[in-house]
C-alpha cells in the first residue's frame, strides 16, 4: 500500500540524518508522520517535515483506511483549487499561459496540513521552466508565489520548486525563489513588480 | 507562557514617526550603546544615523557605500565601531566618532560568497560576527589596522538567518533556513582539547546541532545574558525556547540543549525576530509577517 511504502521511506531517510547529525537531540513528542498526496507517488515529492521521528511506522497504520482516504480526497481536492489559480497565469515571453505550456501541472502540486491547525495547508508546487533560462525561472516562480499569496482562501504556507531534473542550476533556483527577504526586495522594482502584474492578471473574458 | 502587555494598552505609546529618510523598506534599526543614537539599514542600500540628543531625532550622518540591500546594522558595545552588511556580499566596519557625529569606513569585508544577512558584535571584544546565503558564518578582527577575516563556521545546509552570542562571548547559536540551530565552541590558543590554533587564532567548532524542533525555515535567534534562554523565531508561526541542561559528562564538548517552552502561533503568520530585554529576565519580544510587535514573559525557573 502507498501509505505503507511512504512511511517506511520516512523511517530509513530518517536513520540516516540521525547518523549524519553531530550532536541531536530530538525531543519532541511522538507525531504521527502526516502522508502527503501525490499524483504519482514519486518519492523526491516527500518532505520530512519531521526530523526527529519517531517514524511511527506502527501508529500510521493504525488509521483505519477510510479516514486517510477521506484526507487523501480532502487534499487532492484543495489541490485542484490551487491549480486553477496559478494555471491561467501567463508566461513571461510566450502567448500562452504556463498550463498551455505545461509549466504548471496538476501533479505538481502537493497539500499537506499545516502542524496542529485546521484549515491551514502547506502548498508545495513544483513547475518545469520552458527553458533553461535563470532569470525566467526565477521570475515565474515569483508570479506563482504571489498569485498564491493573493488568491488563497484559506491560511497557508508556499514552497516552490523546479522539477527535479528540469534544471542546471535548479538548486540555486530553488533557494532564491523560496528566499522572503530577496522576495521583498525584487518585488520594490517597480519593472519587476509590472512585470509580474502583467502575468497574473486575470483577462475579463 | 503567558502574552505580556497589550500591544494597546497605556503603557506603551508611539513617540515619534521618523519619515523622510529612506525610500524603500527599513530592514534593521539598532540603538547604540549610550541610548543617544539610532541607526536604520536600509534597502535602499544607505544606513542613516539618528542623533537624539538634543530632545529630537535627527537625521545626522547617512552612511553609504553598499551596492544593494542592506540588511542589517549593528553597534560594537565599546562604542568605536558600527557595522553593516548588504546583498552585495560584503560587510562594512565603520569607525564611530561620536563626538563629531563622524563615521569614517575602516573596512570593507568581502569573505562572503552571498547576501549577508546579519551581523553582530561580540559582547567584549572587537570582534565581528556575519552569515550569509552562503550557508557559513565568519568571525572578523583587526590585525594590524586592517580587518580581516580569522574563522569561518561550516555547517549549516542552508542560509544562515540569524545568530547570537551568549553572554561572555565563547559560544555561538545559529539559525538557518535548514531548520536548525547550531551551537558553536570557542577554543582558545593553549585549549585543554589540543585544538590546533593555526596563527594563534581561536578555532570554532560546532558542538551541538538541534534539529527536528522547527517545521520551517528559522528566521531569528536570541541568547538572553541573565538566564541563558535562547529564543528563536520560526516560519511555521512559532516562538521556541531553549536552554542547556547540565546533563551533558562534557558540557563544554558535547553539551546539550532541549526545549523548554514553545508557544504555536506566537503571531498569525513568520515571526521574524525575537530579541531579550537587557535588564529585565524572561521579558521577550518578537514581530512577525502579521504585522505585530508582541511581549512575552518568559518563566525563568
Amino acid at each position: 500500500m502507498l501509505v505503507t511504502t511512504l512511511c517506511v521511506f520516512h523511517f530509513i531517510r530518517n536513520m540516516t540524518l540521525e547518523l549524519r547529525q553531530e550532536t541531536s537531540k530530538k525531543i519532541d513528542k511522538p507525531e504521527l508522520s502526516k502522508a502527503t498526496t501525490t499524483g504519482t507517488g514519486r518519492p523526491n515529492s516527500l518532505k520530512v517535515v519531521h526530523g526527529t521521528s519517531v517514524c511511527a511506522m506502527g501508529s500510521q497504520m493504525s488509521i483505519p483506511d477510510s479516514e486517510n482516504q477521506k484526507q487523501d480526497d480532502e487534499l487532492q481536492s484543495l489541490a485542484a483549487d490551487v491549480y486553477d489559480i496559478i494555471k491561467d497565469i501567463q508566461d513571461p515571453e510566450k502567448p500562452n499561459t504556463l498550463e498551455e505550456l505545461n509549466v504548471v501541472f496538476e501533479e505538481g502540486i502537493h497539500m499537506t496540513r499545516l502542524h496542529d491547525m485546521e484549515d491551514a495547508y502547506t502548498v508545495h508546487i513544483a513547475f518545469t521552466p520552458t527553458v533553461p533560462h535563470c532569470s525566467l525561472a526565477t521570475l515565474i516562480g515569483l508570479c506563482i508565489r504571489v498569485k498564491l499569496e493573493r488568491s488563497l482562501p484559506f491560511k497557508h504556507k508556499v514552497d516552490i520548486t523546479i522539477t527535479e531534473g528540469t534544471h542546471s542550476t535548479e538548486e540555486s533556483i530553488n533557494k532564491q525563489i523560496n528566499d522572503k527577504e530577496r522576495i521583498a526586495a525584487a518585488m520594490e522594482n517597480p519593472n519587476l513588480k509590472e512585470l509580474v502584474e502583467k502575468c497574473i492578471k486575470e483577462e475579463d473574458y | 507562557m503567558q502574552a505580556v502587555s497589550h500591544v494597546y494598552g497605556n503603557s506603551w505609546v508611539c513617540k515619534t514617526i521618523l519619515t523622510d529618510s529612506h525610500n524603500r523598506t527599513i530592514r534593521r534599526v539598532a540603538w547604540s550603546p549610550c541610548g543617544q543614537f539610532l541607526a536604520s539599514a536600509s534597502f535602499d542600500a544607505t544606513t542613516c544615523i539618528w542623533d537624539r540628543r538634543s530632545g529630537e531625532f535627527e537625521c545626522t550622518a547617512t552612511l553609504e557605500g553598499h551596492e544593494n540591500e542592506v540588511k542589517s546594522v549593528t553597534w560594537a558595545p565599546s562604542g568605536n565601531f558600527l557595522a553593516t552588511c548588504s546583498r552585495d556580499k560584503s560587510v562594512w566596519v565603520w569607525d564611530v566618532d561620536q563626538e563629531d557625529d563622524d563615521f569614517q569606513c575602516a573596512g570593507v569585508l568581502t569573505s562572503h560568497s552571498e547576501d549577508v544577512k546579519n551581523v553582530r558584535w561580540h559582547p567584549e571584544k572587537e570582534v565581528l560576527a556575519s552569515c550569509s546565503y552562503d550557508n557559513s558564518l565568519r568571525l572578523f578582527h583587526e590585525d594590524d589596522d586592517d580587518w580581516i577575516s580569522f574563522a569561518k563556521l561550516e555547517g549549516h545546509e542552508s542560509t544562515v538567518w540569524d545568530f547570537t552570542f551568549n553572554k561572555t562571548g565563547n559560544r555561538i547559536a545559529s539559525c538557518s533556513d535548514d531548520k536548525s540551530i547550531k551551537i558553536w565552541q570557542e577554543y582558545l590558543p593553549g585549549n585543554d582539547e589540543g585544538i590546533a590554533t593555526p596563527e594563534g587564532v581561536s578555532k570554532w567548532k560546532c558542538v551541538c546541532t538541534l534539529s527536528g524542533h522547527h517545521h520551517r525555515a528559522v528566521y531569528s535567534i536570541d541568547w538572553c545574558h541573565l538566564t541563558g534562554m535562547i529564543a528563536t523565531a520560526c516560519g511555521d508561526d512559532a516562538v521556541r525556547i531553549f536552554l542547556e541542561d547540565g546533563t551533558s559528562l562534557d558540557q563544554r564538548n558535547e553539551p546539550s540543549f532541549y526545549p523548554i517552552n514553545i508557544k504555536h502561533q506566537a503571531h498569525r503568520e513568520d515571526v521574524n525576530c525575537v530579541s531579550w530585554n537587557p535588564t529585565e529576565a524572561g521579558l521577550l519580544a518578537s514581530c512577525g509577517d502579521d504585522g505585530s510587535i508582541k511581549l512575552w514573559k518568559v518563566p525563568t525557573n
